[in-house]
């Protein structure tokens, strides 16, 4: 069984249709990179996979692990194993990166019957893949992404990824707004979570992430719909051409 | 047209006026000054909408009836209080108990500490002495009705002094019980701290079934450290004043926290009578049901190089209505003060209220002021990222709503003081359900 399998699936936000007809499907193991021009569904893509409010599926399915979650919420989606990296984080201001980091593994553990996680447990995890992704113990104390800088943002992302070990982790344009040293540390960050059980889509706008997040596959989307799937090298094609051609077939 | 509006008194009024008439004489002492407040509330009767700083708490409206002064509280009331359990359980403090607005020496704890002198504000003010005689009702002039009624009406309270460079290592905490006999309790408290003494001083009501009006000189010397805290919790009608005047190079801290209170006005009239005084001025306000919540601050700064931070919050549910109203003046010569205000209102329903009226009187022209004030719901993209981290959505609320009342909570100095508080707070979370 594909870890998730999107059919068909139509997407508006208010009067705007966003997706048209979306096919696509992830293996277990496998990470997927979604590419395409500015306006293509993609990041509606990634908030539809997590569940945001204000999009209105019209048509078609999403299922994880043969089963349907478009009529779960977010947090049982979480739970489920969905992961979103946010382009633009958000910050929490008043509730400190460790409570958070607890407070969402705990809630997880809780809704698929496991036991809490230990504090020494939780420390553990937490220092381990924190220190490999340049995150302090000062950090960890503030409050979630409040005075964090845009890098700091993205890894904290991915360190959030790293506790929560997901089954479908889905990064949108995790690339925007990083220098390249910063964009090493993230992709050596999401390198390290690559399992034969976890499958990822890569949402990115440029062919330079792909660099440092190999994909297995890559798919390029243009208003609402796969309209082309290809290996590595698709990538690298795109960077040259550029989208011009995918536009106009599209329309 | 105006003798027609003194002929239209409330029966709250009409029996406020009785109370005064049938108690003059028996109250202790001041009777010039008490003489004088009367008159003017005879004159302009209950603060209404009409009166510009009594606009959205409209106490002729709200403030129904007066039920009669309360008596000698009855060794039921005692007990009760002997035996309440406020917020503050778990910290080592300094008594000082009031059932019913009397003063209860035998509940109280009077151990003697170098530099410092508790007593009865009934008993000094009925023996005459001087420093309650000099200050009382003279340390913020003001022709406020609420505080007018308190110094006609006020029986018994809290004289304090702390003498010259004394530090208080427990904090001092007047704690007001009242019973569940609707009554009327009208309390005073006079409270000098002198040059360089430090001293916390908590004002804790819990006021049963009774309505209080109560009031607070309090006077800060030079050099004064001073963190004060009221807290609140009344089923009836509760008005409180603040009365201080803070000295030159002072360090002067309030905390108010209120919750579970059908109707409190909490106003403060604060001077910064000398330079280089750096103050806070915070609160946390939790309503639900039909509570109605007033915080009105009138802060003047008349001396300049003083820096004052005011950050009050509030939590809104059901068709609960808050409050807040700050007034920042800056007299000419307070050069280089540096004042800012922010208050916030977090709405649960759409059927609650938040007023905020911010304002600056600023004479001065070497000064940094400013104010600001929102009000809304909870932010959906906030929450969404709670949400999509897997926390349930009435865990995510609660963590945000936490992390709103916690961001101001955290500013609290006195550790077991910021936890009590903090936990109230959970726990009025909690009850939300």
């Amino acid at each position: 069984m594909s870890l998730l399998e999107i059919k068909n699936l139509h997407v508006r936000i208010e009067d705007k249709k966003i997706l048209n007809g979306l096919t696509l499907t992830v293996e277990k193991g496998q990470v997927a990179a979604i590419m395409g021009p500015n306006g293509s569904g993609k990041s509606t893509l990634a908030y539809v996979l997590a569940g945001k409010e204000d999009y209105e599926v019209t048509e078609g399915d999403v299922l994880l692990d043969g089963e349907s979650v478009l009529e779960m919420s977010p947090d049982e989606r979480a739970a489920k194993g969905v992961f979103l990296a946010f382009q633009y984080p958000v910050e929490v201001p008043g509730v400190a990166t460790m409570t958070f980091l607890r407070t969402a593994l705990n809630a997880q553990r809780k809704a698929r019957g496991q036991g809490e996680l230990s504090t020494p447990e939780f420390m553990k995890l937490v220092r381990d893949t924190s220190g490999k992704l340049g995150i302090t113990q000062e950090m960890l104390r503030r409050a979630v992404n409040v005075g964090f800088s845009g890098g700091e943002k993205k890894r904290n992302e991915i360190l959030q990824m790293a506790v929560l070990q997901p089954r479908l982790a889905v990064l949108d344009e995790t690339d925007s707004g990083l220098d390249i040293d910063a964009l090493k540390i993230v992709a050596d960050g999401v390198n390290r979570l690559r399992s034969p059980d976890r499958g990822m889509v890569v949402i990115t706008h440029y062919q330079r992430l792909l660099n440092y997040i190999v994909p297995d596959v890559v798919h390029v989307l243009a208003k609402g719909r796969v309209v082309k799937t290809g290996g590595k090298e698709l990538a690298l094609e795109l960077e040259a051409k550029g989208y011009a051609e995918y536009v106009g077939e599209a329309a | 047209m105006a003798a027609d509006i003194r002929n239209m008194k409330t029966s709250a009024e009409q029996a406020l006026s009785a109370a005064y008439t049938g108690a003059r004489g028996k109250l202790p002492g001041l009777p010039g000054l008490r003489e004088q407040a009367f008159r003017e509330f005879e004159a302009r009767g209950l603060p209404h909408r009409r009166v510009e700083e009594w606009k959205y708490t409209d106490l002729r409206a709200l403030m129904r009836e007066m039920p009669p002064l309360a008596g000698a509280p009855d060794a039921a009331a005692k007990a009760r209080a002997k035996d309440a359990r406020g917020v503050l359980a778990g910290i080592d403090t300094r008594r000082i108990v009031f059932v019913d607005g009397v003063f209860a020496p035998e509940l109280s704890d009077l151990s003697p500490e170098p530099g410092l002198t508790i007593g009865s504000l009934a008993y000094a003010l009925a023996s005459g002495d001087a420093l309650a005689t000099r200050r009382v009702g003279k340390v913020f002039a003001t022709d406020d009705v609420a505080v007018a009624l308190n110094t006609a009406l006020m029986g018994d309270g809290a004289v304090i002094h702390v003498a010259a460079g004394v530090q208080i290592a427990r904090p001092i905490h007047l704690v007001f019980a009242g019973s569940e006999t609707p009554a009327s309790v009208f309390v005073r408290s006079l409270v000098v701290v002198e040059k360089g003494a430090r001293v916390i001083l908590i004002e804790d009501h819990d006021s049963g079934a009774v309505q209080v009006n109560a009031a607070l000189d309090l006077v800060a010397a030079a050099e004064s450290q001073i963190d004060y805290f009221k807290i609140t919790q009344a089923r009836a009608p509760h008005v409180a004043s603040l009365l201080a005047s803070i000295g030159a190079k002072a360090s002067f801290n309030t905390f108010a926290f209120t919750r579970h209170s059908s109707l409190v006005r909490n106003q403060s009239f604060i001077r910064f009578a000398g330079e280089h005084t750096e103050s806070g001025m915070r609160g946390v306000s939790l309503l639900k049901g039909k509570e109605h919540v007033d915080t009105t601050l009138l802060v003047e700064h008349a001396k300049g190089h003083c820096r004052s931070r005011e950050q009050f919050k509030m939590v809104l549910d059901n068709e609960s209505h808050g409050v807040f109203q700050g007034k920042i003046i800056v007299q000419p010569h307070a050069q280089k003060t540096d004042a800012k205000m922010l208050t916030r209102a977090l709405l649960l329903s759409q059927e609650a209220e938040a007023d905020n009226k911010p304002e600056l009187e600023i004479f001065a022209d070497d000064v940094v002021c400013g104010h600001g004030a929102t009000a809304g719901a909870l932010d959906k993209g906030l929450k969404f990222y709670l949400l999509s981290r897997g926390i349930p959505e009435a865990e995510a609320e609660a963590l945000l709503i936490q992390a709103f009342i916690g961001e101001t909570v955290e500013e609290i100095a006195h550790e077991g003081i910021r936890a009590a508080l903090m936990s109230a707070a959970i726990e009025w979370l909690r009850g939300r359900g």
